[in-house]
């Protein structure tokens, strides 16, 4: 918006000051420019906002998948009784018996941000609900990034390719997976953090100006506000400044960009509770500091060196100073890390340098789907032909080397490394790729269109070789005329083809795979009709209706942000894995014979349990695909429970061959209590799970410590009721 | 406790008999019949008075145990002379009962004309009374049947003479029992008992009915009704519901296997869906809850009006709770007119859209447009009126609202019950809004080009980098 309004009365301006003679409404060449480019931005904020919306006219205005119900609890907390109570906030309907200090513990970015919106909506009197805001959230945020990748694009290579990169953003379905409206996660609002802090350093860099620099800072005050990514900027701003060091770019301009941005960016980070000092305690943190101190020694060496004119004992003091500052720094770092006052890298951390950390050491952050590594497909998936432009755009970086492109190569090579590590973080490379590519293509297209009009006008003429000098010295050789002008023809098409199929393509991906709530599932019917499965919601809401309201219900963590959200009742354990013991409690319950279960079951006084069923329709990630997960968690606390014991030769099966512990643990029993009178599908015998596409081993399931309370219209969701203990007489 | 009751009544009515001139007025025959097909329970009575006194008699006393009168929703009373229909009215609430002591609430009526002595006339009393029927057994499992009790007098509750009087109880199936008196019939799913011959004042003998009920027991134990005037032309209706099957509660949990299998045997008790009849012209309807929309519902369109099936989030047995609301936009002249003095006249039907429901507290909220002034309400019953303010859209002095508030709403309220709200409005104040955003738009631009122009920089160039420069 700001930029669109911003630039637009220029035209505007000329035309209407000189209204009466129409010859003014003839726009000069950079007039035409201006309007175009901003009229190109324009629709491209419009176009990111709108290719969004899939979800909202397929299904309705609603918050999506698993952690946004979380944020949307909180926002609409925080609308209801104002920041102080919500920074004070212990919210007992989680993690019981525990409870949870949620404003020591979120990011609260997002949910500021979002308030903040509904707010001043309301002051100006538009009455909407915050729902609507949480949901168009994220739509309107890429809006901006696309804003923010215009100028990035422009600081580091031109006004054309911040316009590509601004287009190629819109639509960029790594990032449109992230972004979709409804999907009301950090991650929405932390892209346009990241990139805009990115933007404003390089900026800083490039100007050497306080201001952008201290701009930045407050971009990644927002960033650390907004989502725990914030240590990719951390890190690799520290890098960026080192490789500049190394390679001898070191300037006055580098010194003050760095230096004001992490002193006041780390001031204003330790305000938020949930980082509070992780800046000068936490491992992942120290790369920044060592390199503000390295960047201090260089300053200092810099200006002995102006003042002593003598190379040898320049040389000398060097070395001295250089042992000094390594030994003290090496000191500090292992004292600290030694007294126990650095913390040491967290297990995320850690499985970010090596991917196969976690799945030795930590199963919960391995069973997330979204933190297993990338598939080459989900890469051509998620970028298309960003895949191929981003070569040719580092190609082009280093041909045309500065801070600014030193930068983007360094992002971009990063980003991809953690793309490929982890699934969720292509999301954290698409702005680089966005970028890096678009150099790609305005270098390419301009070349080429400056030949192709090079030809088409006089000969004698030398056209205008706008950029690229190879372009300009091929135009003024005049080798091979007709087949050169043909050829860049049909490089220009071909280019268009490509750009047209890379729209096409992310149009599809947005439609198909990333615009479904996961909360509501569709499928195709018999008739080719669409069938929409609501029973999570069916479930939720009668929690919320029919149980008591201080009920407490078990489930596995993956469903706990949405029952205290949509069914307003307490859960054990949630979305927030922070106490690992507490879920491999629920791990073990769960792959437990029912009466230990149940002592588990009233140690924690649960109500009811709530178990996801997907053999009836089909649904595959329900909580028998699931269970293995439970069983290694809780395997890893309680050794109690093994995992081969719920494998028959390393296999894991329901059917008649299965282990007879798994036949008989609480989450089979729970899943399938009486299916085995069930008839799924025709042609098959009773009791067949389409999911796994068998007939259950145990049909005659009888619970003798829950009753089935609920069950939902396709089974997906179940839910039983604890029955309180007998007497004892 | 029933033996002493008509002792008690048969000493209070003759204080009541010494004291007025009632007395002379005899009930030649009365005929009720009590339709017991739904959870609301109506009662009609086609009465023959007779005048044996030797004055002209201009009011008639309607009596009902306090256990009925505690939970009469609406009474419609047709005075007949002569096979024609003179009049009729529905004193309830219009006229509070006046008399009321012991375990008696007395409604006199007042005849539109004077009985003359020796004259007989018709009086036909149309009853709706809820919360009477009890579950029993209170707790039953899906597969079983809900049974219900109803308890009522056997003789017309009167305090005047009955020459001949029957009682017909219409039930929807099956009964379990009964209470046995000499004079009775069965014939299918009717069970009359009488004729009784010559009852004195406030005879009392009790009869009770024990049958199978499976409809849909819905009572809105809840209900807001939002109506928002518009005058661009739109009327916008919101409606949310509480709703709570009000029968017997279900026991051991609910199996959806069960309830799949054989959905008529299984579950009968329950309900699953709910039909709303909503104005003609209604259109722009939805129909969702606190966590979304709700996708299972059918809209049928006819000239009568518009049909909205909903299909609830889950079946509802007794004692389950479930809340959503609905909403509906309507063209606005259908609603409002002018009044001669110039006032608008805005007539809303009272009561819920929902068939076949009990509310229990009913609160309708008019919000009349921005601007509105001299707000008064005219309502053919009493209710709980209050008015407040409402800020939506671009509102800046806030919208009034007209707060109406009704306690046990029956179906018929909406046939029979009017509201007509006055009030006075000037279509100048249309325009505002869209001045006000024109405004906006204005200004925003104003600013825009101020700031083009206005040159916010310190110094025109930096000196600071050309040194650093320098010295690099």
């Amino acid at each position: 918006m700001g930029a669109t309004s911003n630039a637009s009365p220029a035209p505007l301006n000329s035309a209407l000051s000189s209204f009466p003679s129409l010859k003014a409404l003839k726009f000069t060449t950079k007039q035409q420019e201006l309007l175009i480019r901003v009229s190109a931005l324009a629709l491209i904020y419009v176009l990111a906002f709108v290719v969004r919306l899939f979800s909202v006219l397929r299904y309705e205005s609603m918050i999506h998948e698993f952690d946004p119900y979380f944020n949307y609890r909180t926002t609409l907390f925080l609308t209801k009784n104002g920041f102080s109570e919500f920074w004070n906030w212990f919210d007992s309907e989680s993690w019981y018996p525990l409870g949870r200090i949620i404003g020591g513990t979120l990011y609260p970015g997002l949910m500021v941000t979002a308030a903040l919106i509904h707010r001043i909506l309301h002051f100006f009197s538009f009455a909407v609900h915050i729902r609507e805001v949480c949901v168009l959230t994220a739509p309107f945020f890429a809006s901006n990034t696309t804003l923010v990748a215009y100028f990035f694009g422009k600081e580091i290579w031109d006004s054309g390719a911040g316009l590509v990169a601004a287009a190629l953003i819109a639509i960029c379905p790594g990032y449109i997976s992230r972004s979709v409206a409804g999907s009301y996660d950090n991650e929405g609002v932390a892209i346009f953090a990241l990139l805009l802090t990115f933007y404003l350093f390089v900026k800083a860099v490039n100007t050497g100006s306080l201001a952008w620099s201290l701009a930045s800072a407050f971009g990644y005050f927002y960033m650390v506000s907004a989502w725990g990514g914030y240590v990719f900027i951390i890190n690799l701003v520290p890098l960026y400044v080192l490789v500049l060091l190394v390679t001898g770019r070191y300037s006055m301009r580098l010194y003050v960009a760095y230096n004001c941005m992490y002193v006041v960016g780390m001031l204003l980070a330790m305000q938020i509770r949930f980082v509070g000092f992780q800046h000068v305690q936490s491992g992942e943190h120290m790369a920044a500091m060592g390199v503000f101190f390295l960047l201090q020694v260089f300053y200092f060496l810099d200006w002995v060196k102006y003042i002593l004119n003598d190379i040898k004992l320049f040389h000398s003091f060097l070395r001295i100073t250089l042992t000094c500052a390594i030994t003290v720094g090496v000191l500090a770092l292992s004292i600290g890390t030694a007294s126990g006052y650095i913390s040491p890298w967290t297990g995320r951390f850690y499985s970010l340098l090596d991917p196969t950390y976690a799945k030795d050491h930590i199963p919960i952050i391995a069973s997330v789907s979204e933190h297993q590594p990338t598939a080459w497909s989900s890469f051509m998936f998620d970028f298309h032909i960003l895949l191929f432009l981003f070569p040719a755009g580092l190609y082009f970086c280093f041909k045309r080397l500065s801070d600014a492109t030193i930068f983007v190569v360094m992002y971009g090579l990063t980003s991809m490394y953690f793309a490929g590590v982890m699934v969720r973080l292509i999301l954290v490379a698409a702005p680089a790729m966005c970028l890096v590519s678009s150099i790609a293509v305005s270098a390419t297209v301009k070349n080429l269109s400056s030949l192709v009009r090079a030809k088409s006008k006089s000969p004698q003429g030398s056209g205008k070789p706008l950029s690229g000098s190879k372009a300009a010295a091929k135009a003024s050789a005049d080798q091979s005329l007709p087949f050169q002008k043909n050829g860049a023809i049909a490089l220009l098409l071909g280019a268009l083809y490509l750009l047209c199929r890379y729209a096409i393509h992310c149009t599809w991906v947005t439609s198909e795979a990333y615009s479904s709530p996961s909360i509501v599932l569709a499928a195709r019917g018999h008739g080719g009709g669409r069938v929409i499965f609501d029973d999570y919601r069916e479930a939720y809401y009668w929690l919320r209706q029919n149980t008591p309201p201080d009920a407490k219900v078990m489930s596995w963590w993956d469903y706990g942000y949405q029952i205290t959200a949509m069914g307003n009742r307490t859960v054990i354990v949630d979305n927030n894995t922070w106490n690992n013991t507490h879920i491999a409690t629920v791990g073990r319950a769960m792959s437990s014979y029912e009466h230990e279960a149940y002592e588990i079951m009233l140690s924690l006084d649960v109500n009811y349990v709530l178990v996801v069923f997907g053999g009836v329709t089909g649904y595959s990630s329900d909580d028998i695909n699931k269970f293995l997960w439970m069983v290694r968690i809780g395997g890893g606390v309680f050794p109690v429970i093994k995992e081969p014991d719920y494998l028959v030769n390393g296999e894991f099966r329901v059917d008649k061959g299965a282990a007879p512990k798994m036949l008989n643990c609480l989450m089979y029993k729970l899943c399938y209590y009486r299916f085995g009178e069930m008839t799924t599908e025709y042609g098959k015998p009773p009791g067949y799970d389409r999911v796994r596409g068998v007939e259950i081993g145990n049909k005659d399931i009888k619970l003798e410590y829950l009753e089935e309370a609920f069950t939902t219209s396709n089974w997906i969701v179940r839910i039983y009721k604890v029955k309180p203990p007998k007497n004892r007489w | 406790m029933e033996c002493r009751l008509p002792f008690s009544l048969v000493v209070f009515c003759l204080v009541i008999l010494s004291s007025t001139v009632r007395s002379e007025l005899v009930i030649s025959s009365v005929e009720k019949f009590v339709d017991l097909h739904s959870h609301i329970v109506r009662v009609v009575s086609f009465l023959k008075v007779e005048n044996q006194g030797p004055y002209d008699v201009s009011e008639f006393v309607l009596a009902f145990p306090d256990a009925q009168a505690k939970n009469l929703a609406t009474m419609l009373v047709i005075y007949l002379e002569e096979g024609k229909i003179i009049y009729s009215e529905f004193p309830i609430n219009s006229t509070k009962p006046k008399l009321k002591q012991s375990n008696m609430t007395f409604y006199p009526v007042t005849l539109p004309k004077k009985l003359e002595k020796g004259k007989t006339a018709g009086l036909d009393v149309y009853v709706v009374l809820t919360n009477l029927l009890k579950p029993l057994p209170k707790e039953i499992t899906q597969a079983e049947s809900q049974l219900l009790v109803y308890t009522d007098n056997i003789y017309y509750t009167s305090p005047y003479h009955i020459r001949n009087q029957s009682i017909v109880f219409r039930l929807p199936g099956r009964i379990e029992s009964y209470s046995e008196y000499s004079e009775m019939r069965l014939v299918e799913s009717e069970l009359r008992y009488g004729p009784f011959e010559e009852q004195p004042p406030f005879s009392y003998s009790p009869v009770v009915v024990h049958f199978e009920n499976n409809n849909s027991f819905a009572v809105a134990s809840n209900f807001v009704q939002e109506i928002e005037i518009s005058h661009w032309g739109n009327v916008q209706v919101t409606e949310q519901y509480t709703i709570i099957h009000g029968g017997a509660h279900l026991k051991n949990g609910f199996s959806r296997i069960d309830y799949q299998a054989n959905p008529s045997m299984s579950g009968a008790s329950s309900f699953r869906t709910l039909v709303a009849r909503l104005p003609p012209m209604s259109h722009s309807v939805y129909y969702r809850d606190e966590i979304g929309n709700i996708s299972t519902s059918h809209l049928r369109g006819d000239s009568q009006g518009t049909q909205l099936e909903m299909e609830l989030r889950f079946p509802m047995f007794g004692g389950w709770k479930i809340s959503f609301s609905i909403g509906y936009s309507l063209p606005l002249h259908d609603f409002l007119f002018e009044s001669d003095a110039g006032n608008n006249v805005l007539n809303i039907t009272f009561g819920s859209s929902i068939e076949e429901i009990v509310v229990e507290n009913q609160i309708v909220r008019v919000v009349l447009p921005q601007g509105s002034k001299d707000i008064s309400v005219k309502s053919r019953f009493t209710t709980k009126k209050s008015q407040e303010l409402k800020y939506s859209h671009l509102d800046i002095v806030g919208r009034p609202v007209v707060v109406l508030e009704k306690d046990n709403v029956v179906p018929e309220h909406k046939r029979y019950f009017q509201v007509y709200i006055y009030y006075k409005f000037n279509n100048i104040f249309l325009l505002g809004k869209a001045m006000m955003l024109i405004l906006g738009i204005f200004l925003l631009f104003l600013i825009c080009i101020l700031y083009m122009h206005a040159d916010l920089a310190l110094s025109k160039t930096s000196s600071w980098e050309e040194e650093t420069e320098g010295r690099k």
